[in-house]
């Protein structure tokens, strides 16, 4: 049977803490989506550490410059030294002359583009410069279409790349009649947190037991009930410190949210890893990869309101 | 000296090394700890300081006095952020745009701005068991923006403090350039992974940039594969330490004890690990 598609569901795979195992559940939940009625669209929102294509295979279709920041540039033949420019400045990104040099530069990497000093320099010597921040691919995988990006390093911005990054998935399921689109989301509760959970249907938050654990599972279910998105909790090696796993429990059924699995420490994680396989291709009957089948289940039923129809 | 422990992949292990890198050294010299990762700041779980002050951080943001605004609407023509907008005859001021510059107060004819402080984020500082001066910094809940939060535990340093250590976020991107800026050194904790191994590229392209010297530590060393192991043998870096993975540190690591308090073996490494960077430090300034 054919569901009736209407707006793609989107559901944002999110943390606080890093390294909790959001991509390997990401990429075992691609695949999953890819055996099922659910077809999905993937985005990879942790666009400067951006590693869902290690484990999807993903062939790059098309790829784009991505340019969201300015910066300022001092021509130094127009520059009189008054440092008017360093005084209006308040992110110390402009440097007085130093030795050989007479005139004022501007640090590129402190520089906040905010143009202050191109309207503060008497001698119109300060233009702003559009920088190229990073690139974006839509790509193949065996498992669906991918869109994702590298952000340059150092570079900016990183929540309008992410902004973009999901409108062009979301425009491909619309065009494509997929049902779901699925965001690989960044750590932490900033700028690119914010850009990947907006407009999302569902949040799957992956912790892992343990102090830092928990109060970053805090953090980001408290940015989630600020905007209004529902979550579920998967608890990843739940089995390391089971008291840890315990506090999880605790703090989830305070915010209302269902924990619906709890995965094993397994290392055929690493190991899928390091083969570029999501789990549940590379070792599909480890704990781990049937612990993730049973928390997919719990997802679509979530999102969709039926059960799946195996 | 300032140390800054940073990775670009989350979960590496930044927090583990750089209290227990601060826990070795404390009784060698007097030092402040600054947790940079201000969307989520977890040092305080494990170096357990006592917390004495705490203060907002605040950001200034415009204010439009009616009265004497024109509606020229100058100063949203200078806004690079789109954080002002006029419509019909209305000002208004999308705080959570604004990054605070100060070009509409200079650029307004009418001297009509003033700038009010917000509050986006809380200042914590205390001394530790060891006596070490812990800084950290927490954004709130719903804010956009680490970066000014990062800049005001930098800023609240105690003067003339000889070793500072700083617990960077992950990522590669503004918030990490704002936590290394000024750094002598960087720390780069990363797991042979090639999650952990592309993410440390990414660093290491931010740190081509700043020119920082850097050495790296390999966390959860024997979980990942051979071709990583021997990537990161070849980079230029030195690897000033290996930390094996044993399920008794994550378990321990959990309840948030230090490296050094479940293998105190690993005080003295950490002071081994101080001087290598002490000597190379000193070869890159000759």
């Amino acid at each position: 049977m054919t569901a009736q598609i209407k707006a793609p569901k989107q559901l944002v795979i999110l943390s606080g803490k890093g390294g909790t195992g959001k991509t390997s559940v990401c990429a075992a939940l691609v695949d999953l989506s890819a055996q099922s009625t659910h077809r999905a669209v993937f985005a990879d929102a942790d666009v400067d550490a951006a590693n869902l294509a290690l484990v999807t295979a993903a062939e790059p279709l098309e790829s784009h410059d991505f340019s969201g920041s300015q910066v300022a540039k001092v021509d130094p033949q127009e520059c009189w030294s008054c440092g008017r420019c360093a005084d209006v400045c308040r992110f110390n990104a402009i440097q007085p002359p130093a030795g050989e040099r007479t005139t004022y530069e501007v640090d590129a990497l402190v520089c906040e583009g905010c143009a202050a000093c191109v309207y503060a320099c008497p001698f119109e010597a300060i233009e702003m410069q559009t920088q190229q921040d990073g690139e974006w691919f839509h790509s193949t995988t065996p498992y669906g279409h991918q869109f994702h990006a590298e952000l340059f390093p150092a570079a900016e911005n990183s929540g309008k790349l992410v902004t973009l990054v999901k409108q062009h998935a979301k425009l491909y399921a619309e065009d494509h009649q997929l049902p779901l689109i699925i965001v690989d989301g960044p750590p932490g509760i900033g700028c690119p947190v914010i850009s990947a959970a907006s407009g999302a249907s569902l949040a799957l938050l992956v912790t892992e037991p343990g102090l830092s654990g928990v109060h970053d599972l805090e953090r980001i279910s408290a940015t989630l009930q600020h905007f209004n998105i529902p979550a579920l909790v998967a608890i990843n090696k739940a089995d390391l410190y089971p008291e840890g796993a315990e506090a999880i429990r605790e703090r989830a059924a305070a915010f209302g949210y269902p924990v619906i699995g709890e995965i094993p420490f397994d290392l055929a994680i690493p190991q899928a890893m390091t083969a570029a396989q999501p789990i549940t291709q590379w070792a599909p009957e480890s704990p781990a990869a049937q612990a993730i089948r049973q928390i997919w289940e719990v997802i679509q039923e979530q999102a969709f309101g039926e059960t799946h129809d195996d | 000296m300032k140390i800054a422990v940073a990775s670009g992949k989350g979960g590496t292990g930044k927090t583990m090394v750089s209290t227990s890198l601060a826990a070795s050294l404390s009784g060698q010299t007097s030092l402040s700890f600054l947790d940079c990762d201000v969307e989520a700041p977890n040092a305080h779980l494990f170096l357990k300081p006592n917390f004495t002050v705490e203060e907002p951080v605040e950001v200034p943001i415009p204010e439009i006095d009616p009265e004497l605004c024109t509606r020229c609407g100058r100063c949203v023509e200078v806004c690079q952020y789109n954080a002002l907008a006029k419509i019909g005859d209305q000002m208004l001021v999308f705080s959570q745009l604004c990054h605070s510059c100060g070009s509409c107060t200079l650029a307004c004819p009418e001297h009509a701005i003033h700038e009010v402080g917000k509050p986006i984020g809380l200042l914590r500082q205390g001394k530790t068991s060891h006596g070490i001066d812990f800084l950290h910094g927490e954004l709130s809940i719903g804010e956009p923006m680490p970066t000014p939060v990062i800049r005001e535990v930098k800023k609240a340093t105690p003067p003339g403090s000889p070793l500072t250590i700083i617990d960077c976020p992950p990522g590669a991107s503004c918030s990490v350039v704002t936590a290394i800026h000024d750094a002598d050194y960087v720390i780069l904790v990363t797991e042979p992974t090639p999650f952990g191994w592309h993410d440390l590229n990414q660093m290491l392209g931010v740190l081509k940039q700043t020119g920082t010297p850097a050495g790296i530590v390999v966390n959860q060393d024997g979980i990942g594969d051979r071709t990583i192991e021997k990537q990161l043998a070849d980079l230029p870096l030195p690897i000033l330490m290996r930390i094996p993975f044993r399920e008794e540190i994550a378990a321990n690591l959990a309840r948030g004890d230090l490296l050094t308090e479940i293998l105190p073996e690993y005080e003295a490494a950490f002071q081994m690990l101080y001087r290598q960077i002490l000597e190379q430090t000193q070869r890159s300034a000759a």
